[in-house]
């Protein structure tokens, strides 16, 4: 994976609560065996109209949105569904950070193993964040700061382990394989087979 | 030594390396359940790295999610209807044989809903951690089990390692006093406490359900109960095991026997929380207080009792959008509101007892005109006791489609779905938007809600039908 820093770029807002997975990625979607080419998918049933033709109320199809890397979505963002393809979807479309209140467990934890940001900010941050669509802001993930265009800078929470493994390009899997001897220790203490 | 919750237990004897600021826990897996759509990037993974699967004996495999329900199909006669589903099915089979995983396929007797068929052969047992690519693995901590959701990118750590890395959630105490009134079920109670707690209340957590009304539940309740918790945005929900529990494992084919046994039960009884343990939340609720509860918008948590109105829009855009794809108005009642489709099945009640619900209501009933109706075992083994118990029969004279096992309309990966703009009143777990269809209008209730108003045409109360 390629190391991480900083991610600038004008956000796009979707102010909807509880956006689940269904809706980042449809079900029918899943029936791949890859991780790739889901961009063309992500929110497929807000984006698109029943014959198929862009939606062109939909966020994502107007042209002030074009080349966004930041997603600022409502609270508790990616619940439902532990389908890593959301994450996957929303990578492939060309986001590296989704900005919340709140963000669900599972889909946080999918997300810093693909490389996208999952930041978690205080209810007034995200307020300004969602009535201020397009604002250029700063996610810098060496300095855990989220800087809006206005110069105010806001710590954001992220999880340590996280953080080095993204600063690094490391995969959290080489770190695992790191500890086999204490698996196989506590294996045979438990007197696994 | 400190009081400890269950949680706390089984946690630490499944802690490889305990947690450090820098650094998360190594949990130990007991059992790694997989299906066909979250495992292929997974052993994509393993053989990039040309890693085998470490602990095959620790891995079950089943196809569930994008399968097909009609026999035909499954037995090969007609192919798989749904093209890029009948890859993932080869693929799964490929996967299992090449990395030496148990496979219960297509045609296998022991196959159906990955959580149904755990418990069911008795794999999953209390104090085990049980992970699967699928949030629904929630269900399994009904047996005092930690069990939860992880994505495919966790499915290959655990295939490498056995482990997975993991910061330690906090825990919440739902305790549910009184009893259940005749007609609620297990269902209307989780569904009252999503309504409680909120989609996102339960973030962080993982919950252990308590309490006398809990303690009187079945083990096909209490995996109806814990299989909703990620409903509340909490990952886990556990029960502590107790007398029901093992007297539901005792002789399944994967549970302890003789002195195992013994020993084994011995060890289930000190699991439970100790007493004066500290949650770091806790909610009360009154199971007595509860009617039937049906969903009325696009998330679980807007919920209400069968008989009440839908709430008044909030100034939250969000109230708006959801009651403007339901099609619903505030202030309106929910029941004798028109359905036209039924679906009872899914990892939430498509267990026996539920398919009994099921009947009680559509016993020498028939279903109301223009109503489809799809009941779908969660598993063969179901599907077999249904049909010898006189179960199918009443469901197909009463005009049900009686299938074979499968998540089915649940998500309608296979093709099982509902049409746009229609209302499904379903015994699912998710009423998001587009989740049994594109358009779908999904209504959560319960098996006896489900049944009540197939009969009907419409939202009706079950306990007028009991």
């Amino acid at each position: 994976m390629e190391p991480i820093r900083q991610i600038r770029s004008a956000t796009v807002v979707m102010p909807s609560t509880n956006i689940d997975t269904d809706q980042i990625i449809p079900a029918r979607f899943l029936t791949i065996t890859t991780k790739l080419g889901l961009g063309k998918s992500l929110f497929a049933d807000w984006r698109y109209l029943a014959g198929g033709e862009p939606n062109p109320e939909f966020i994502l199809n107007k042209a002030a949105s074009s080349g966004s890397r930041i997603l600022v979505a409502g609270h508790n963002f990616g619940c439902g569904s532990s389908r890593e393809h959301a994450p996957w979807a929303l990578l492939d479309y060309g986001f590296r950070a989704v900005i919340s209140s709140g963000i669900a467990d599972i889909f946080c934890s999918n997300a810093l193993k693909n490389g996208l940001l999952p930041i978690v900010v205080d209810a007034s941050t995200h307020r300004w964040l969602l009535d201020n669509a397009g604002a250029e802001v700063l996610v810098d993930l060496d300095t855990t700061r989220l800087t809006l265009p206005n110069g105010v800078s806001v710590a954001f929470p992220i999880d340590a382990f996280a953080r080095h493994c993204l600063l690094s390009g490391l995969d959290e899997l080489g770190y695992l394989e790191s500890k086999l001897a204490d698996i196989e220790r506590y294996e045979a203490q438990r007197a696994l087979p | 030594m400190t009081a400890q919750t269950m949680f706390e237990k089984v946690w630490k004897a499944h802690e490889v390396v305990a947690e450090t600021p820098d650094t998360p826990a190594v949990l130990y897996v007991d059992l790694h359940l997989i299906h066909e759509v979250t495992s292929p990037q997974a052993f994509s993974l393993l053989q990039a790295r040309g890693l085998p699967v470490r602990r095959p004996e620790r891995t079950l495999a089943t196809m569930d999610h994008s399968t097909p329900t009609l026999s035909e199909q499954i037995l090969g006669k007609v192919p798989i209807k749904v093209d890029a589903a009948a890859k993932q099915v080869r693929q799964l089979e490929q996967n299992a044989a090449s990395f030496g995983v148990e496979l219960f396929g297509l045609r296998d007797a022991r196959r159906g809903i990955v959580h149904v068929i755990s418990p069911e052969l008795g794999a999953t047992q209390p104090g085990m951690t049980i992970v699967c690519g699928d949030s629904h693995t929630s269900t399994h901590g009904a047996f005092g089990a930690l069990a939860f959701g992880i994505g495919s990118t966790e499915v290959g750590h655990v295939f490498a390692t056995q482990c997975l890395l993991q910061r330690k959630p906090k825990t919440l105490a739902v305790n549910v006093t009184g009893r259940l009134k005749p007609g609620v079920t297990a269902k209307d109670l989780i569904l009252a406490i999503i309504g409680k707690i909120g989609v996102a209340g339960g973030t962080g957590y993982v919950i252990e359900y308590r309490g006398a009304a809990i303690r009187a539940l079945s083990m096909d309740e209490r995996m109806t109960i814990c299989n909703m918790s990620i409903e509340a945005g909490a990952r886990a929900g556990m029960i502590a095991p107790d007398e029901t529990t093992f007297a539901y494992l005792q002789g399944r084919p994967r549970a302890p026997s003789g002195q195992d046994w013994i020993a084994e039960v011995a060890r289930w009884r000190a699991l439970g929380s100790d007493a004066g343990a500290q949650f770091d939340a806790s909610v009360d609720i009154d199971a007595g207080s509860l009617e039937p509860m049906i969903t009325y918008g696009t998330n679980p948590g807007m919920v209400l009792p069968i008989s009440g109105a839908i709430p008044q829009i909030s100034d939250d855009p969000i109230d708006a959008q959801a009651l403007a794809y339901m099609g619903f108005n505030g202030g309106e009642a929910m029941l004798g509101k028109p359905i036209d489709v039924v679906f009872i099945g899914s990892c939430t009640n498509g267990r026996l007892e539920d398919l009994q619900a099921a009947a009680q209501i559509l016993k020498g009933r028939k279903i109301a005109r223009g109503v489809r109706l799809m009941i779908v075992p969660g598993s063969q083994q179901i599907k077999r006791e249904a049909e010898a118990a006189g179960l199918a029969e009443i469901f197909i004279a009463a005009g049900a489609d009686w299938r074979e096992s499968g998540c089915s309309m649940c998500l309608g990966m296979n093709g099982d779905t509902v049409g746009a703009g229609q209302y499904a009143v379903s015994t699912s777990n998710r009423n998001f938007e587009g989740r049994q269809g594109v358009g779908a209008r999904t209504l959560l209730a319960s098996p006896y809600t489900a049944a009540a108003s197939a009969v009907n045409g419409k939202i009706s109360d079950p306990r007028e039908m009991l």
